[in-house]
């Protein structure tokens, strides 16, 4: 299959340019057009984003979403990649099951699946799981992710068991005792609304042992949706000490804080909870000072209606992988530029897992997404390829959406 | 996402006091005058709310305050329609929203809500389009009890303003205290809240008006009302508390502690109480209790409260 796509500006360049790509990988620059020839209408073209951090809810919970509905999600986002999350129902920690989610995802032509496999068997913490047949199966990254590492001397095994197969361990970093049965960040806002409080000290106390951890083994840690300006602060100190750690942050981390349960809606609950402008602003202060690797939108789908449950009951988290670049572009686009933007979202990620920055050289795999950076929409949930027709940011008006997304060659997403 | 009320406008719901204003408020507190005199006739009836349907929606248990509600509406010629459900924990949330869009079709014209979730009020504001009286959320607020503690303290010294009103026990799982830390420094009174440590978020100490110390000394000194709040002997297994014992002898509301207090200060207590525990017997039947009270002014300040939303009039 050949495809064309004409009047597309890269990074950094004004002048209009063509793109041909032909089975499968970027042919060539500004070639005679062959194949069928889509105008790209004057946007950015930039790799195709990575996703290190979604939930597809596939097996077990494919009401909430499937490999379909997320995979063609990603692909409305501008994602040519996503890392999908191992707790789903069963959790995927055995071989077959990383294989049948690739085969699955492979036929469906929407963004590209590269699982995440559990680090524990059943995600419970006490036995590493058979992380070397994972990898040969196709995992890319061990994950208890969902869960919280609360055994140190586990996660250190499988720090060390996952370095000597070269692989990267995520934590989601939180200490669950300290965490108890909060629902919303603790602070003068849970004070007055009268919901259970998570402390900020629940993240920063997980993130200080576990990088106590890395500095013992010298294992590759990345640590999940920070979302405290303490954790950060460790997780810069830990990088000045030359340790092998990444992070990532997720945008509803840096666009929304705990005022927003105030209106006690439920969309508005996830793990780790909204924290305070004071730290939305020191997580932006990592974006811009390299402290954060990468961004991630840990894409977490619910029913409509688990989400209209109150806030004691509601299941956490937000699913928006169709809105991270335009939220991010219009909210941030100023402050970090277009390149860094879309470095976060490509080959950051790319170098978290440990793989070759994508490139839009002849050759490279014709991965790519096109970018409208100006023409201003407003977010409609009920429009979301997604099954969770929800969102914080319904009604608002966003710029930097993708019109276009191609994956090994072939058309993922067309707006 | 709207609010289920709007700041400036008369308030449709009574979720808690974010959209009152002091004069609304003291509005309410009038009215409840007059309802008291309704109490004190002989037929202990007025037809103000004759063709409308109140429905006491109760997802958590509680017997004085859905006895108080549901009597505060018959009185005045409401049709009473009680709901009643053990919070499942299961699709809880479906079911109040399912059970809230079936009651509506029925056509109840206003909601009385009692739930162990903070904010389900709101979500039955939502869902019903119908005016809510939040009787009691999770921790959140609990804005009735409030006022018949505002009203009972105003009817002793008149007014609230420069009165100061300290608060003793589980504030941390409080919704009396949140609401009255809410409602108080809005007629002027200043409140101080008073627990151990572990019971007491210092976090609330960002509200106007409102201080906050683990000494009760230092709570009760030169304070118009001094209220304990009911201790929840659950409290002791979930590690706040070392031992009953050890709470009751450092901040127990009894005689000795009373004498910090302004001459005439009054007692007050949500209830149900656990003598001796949280309040000593001689204080929680002395001269200076105004519990029984509480409890009488609850039925004029919930009419009021009803009147106010249904009738329209103040």
């Amino acid at each position: 299959m050949t495809l064309t796509i004409t009047n597309i500006k890269r990074p950094g360049s004004e002048a209009p340019e063509s793109v041909t790509v032909e089975n499968g990988v970027i042919k060539g620059w500004n070639l005679p057009h062959e194949g069928e020839v889509i105008d790209g209408q004057g946007g950015a073209v930039a790799p195709a984003l990575i996703e290190p951090h979604a939930h597809l809810r596939e097996p077990g919970q494919t009401q909430k979403e499937d490999l379909a509905s997320g995979l063609a999600a990603a692909a409305a986002g501008g994602y040519g990649t996503v890392v999908s999350m191992p707790n789903t129902s069963p959790v995927v920690d055995d071989p077959a099951t990383v294989r049948t989610l690739i085969e699955k995802a492979d036929g469906l032509g929407f963004a590209r699946l590269r699982p995440a496999a559990a680090l524990t068997r059943g995600q419970e913490g006490e036995h590493l799981a058979e992380l070397a047949y994972l990898k040969e199966a196709g995992a890319v990254m061990f994950t208890d992710d969902g869960r919280t590492n609360e055994d140190a001397r586990v996660l250190r095994l499988g720090l060390e068991y996952a370095r000597s197969l070269d692989m990267v361990v995520s934590v989601h970093a939180e200490d669950a005792s300290l965490r108890a049965g909060g629902v919303m960040n603790e602070g003068p806002v849970s004070e007055a609304l009268g919901l259970p409080g998570n402390p900020a000290a629940a993240e920063a106390a997980r993130v200080a042992r576990d990088l106590e951890i890395v500095a013992q083994t010298g294992a590759r840690l990345h640590v999940q949706h920070l979302s405290t300006a303490r954790a950060l602060e460790l997780v810069r100190g830990a990088k000045a000490r030359g340790l092998p750690v990444t992070c990532e942050v997720c945008p509803h981390h840096l666009t929304l804080t705990d005022e927003a349960l105030r209106s006690f809606d439920a969309v508005y609950k996830v793990a780790p909870p909204l924290r305070t402008q004071v730290d939305a602003d020191a997580l932006l202060g990592g974006l811009l000072d390299g402290t954060v690797d990468c961004l991630a939108t840990d894409h977490a789908p619910h029913t409509g209606a688990e989400k209209e449950r109150d806030l004691l009951e509601a299941p956490f988290g937000i699913a928006y992988i169709e809105l991270a670049f335009p939220l991010m572009w219009t909210r941030f686009g100023e402050r970090l530029g277009l390149e860094r933007l879309l470095d976060l979202m490509t080959a950051a990620p790319a170098r978290v897992l440990g793989w070759p920055a994508p490139t839009l050289e002849p050759g490279a795999p014709a991965d790519l997404v096109v970018l409208d950076l100006d023409t201003e929409r407003e977010v409609d949930p009920r429009t979301f390829l997604s099954k969770a027709k929800f969102s914080p940011w319904a009604g608002e008006t966003l710029r930097g959406w993708p019109t276009l997304t191609v994956v090994g060659g072939r058309i993922a997403f067309r707006r | 996402m709207t609010a289920p009320t709007t700041a400036g406008t008369r308030p449709r719901h009574l979720l808690d006091f974010a959209d009152w204003t002091p004069e609304r408020l003291t509005a309410l507190l009038d009215n409840a005058d007059t309802m008291s005199q309704v109490l004190d006739r002989p037929v202990r009836k007025v037809p103000a709310l004759q063709g409308l349907t109140v429905c006491t929606a109760f997802f958590e248990n509680s017997t004085r305050t859905r006895v108080s509600f549901e009597l505060a509406a018959r009185r005045m010629s409401a049709d009473v329609v009680s709901f009643a459900a053990g919070a499942s924990s299961l699709n809880k949330g479906e079911s109040l929203r399912d059970t809230v869009e079936v009651l509506t079709a029925y056509k109840v014209d206003a909601y009385v809500v009692r739930h162990p979730a903070s904010g389900a009020a709101h979500l039955v504001a939502r869902y019903s389009g119908k005016p809510v009286i939040n009787a009691g959320d999770g921790r959140r607020a609990h804005p009735t009890q409030a006022l018949l503690d505002a009203y009972t303290i105003r009817q002793e010294f008149g007014s609230l303003e420069g009165k100061t009103v300290a608060i003793l026990g589980d504030i941390r799982h409080s919704r009396v205290a949140r609401s009255n830390a809410e409602l108080l420094p809005k007629l002027g009174a200043r409140v101080r809240l008073c627990g151990p440590a572990t019971l007491l978020p210092a976090d609330l100490a960002a509200l106007p008006g409102v201080t906050v110390t683990t000494d009760p000394r230092e709570a009760v000194r030169g304070a118009h009302a001094v209220m304990a709040l009911r201790l929840q002997q659950e409290r002791m297994s979930g590690g706040y508390l070392a031992s009953l014992a050890e709470y009751a002898d450092h901040y127990q509301v009894n005689a000795r502690l009373l004498r910090e207090a302004e001459p005439g200060a009054i007692v007050l207590h949500p209830g149900p109480m656990n003598r001796d525990l949280e309040i000593s017997s001689d204080v929680a039947d002395g001269e200076q209790s105004r519990i029984l009270r509480q409890v009488e002014n609850g039925q004029a300040v919930r009419m009021s409260v009803l009147y106010h939303l249904l009738v329209g009039r103040e």
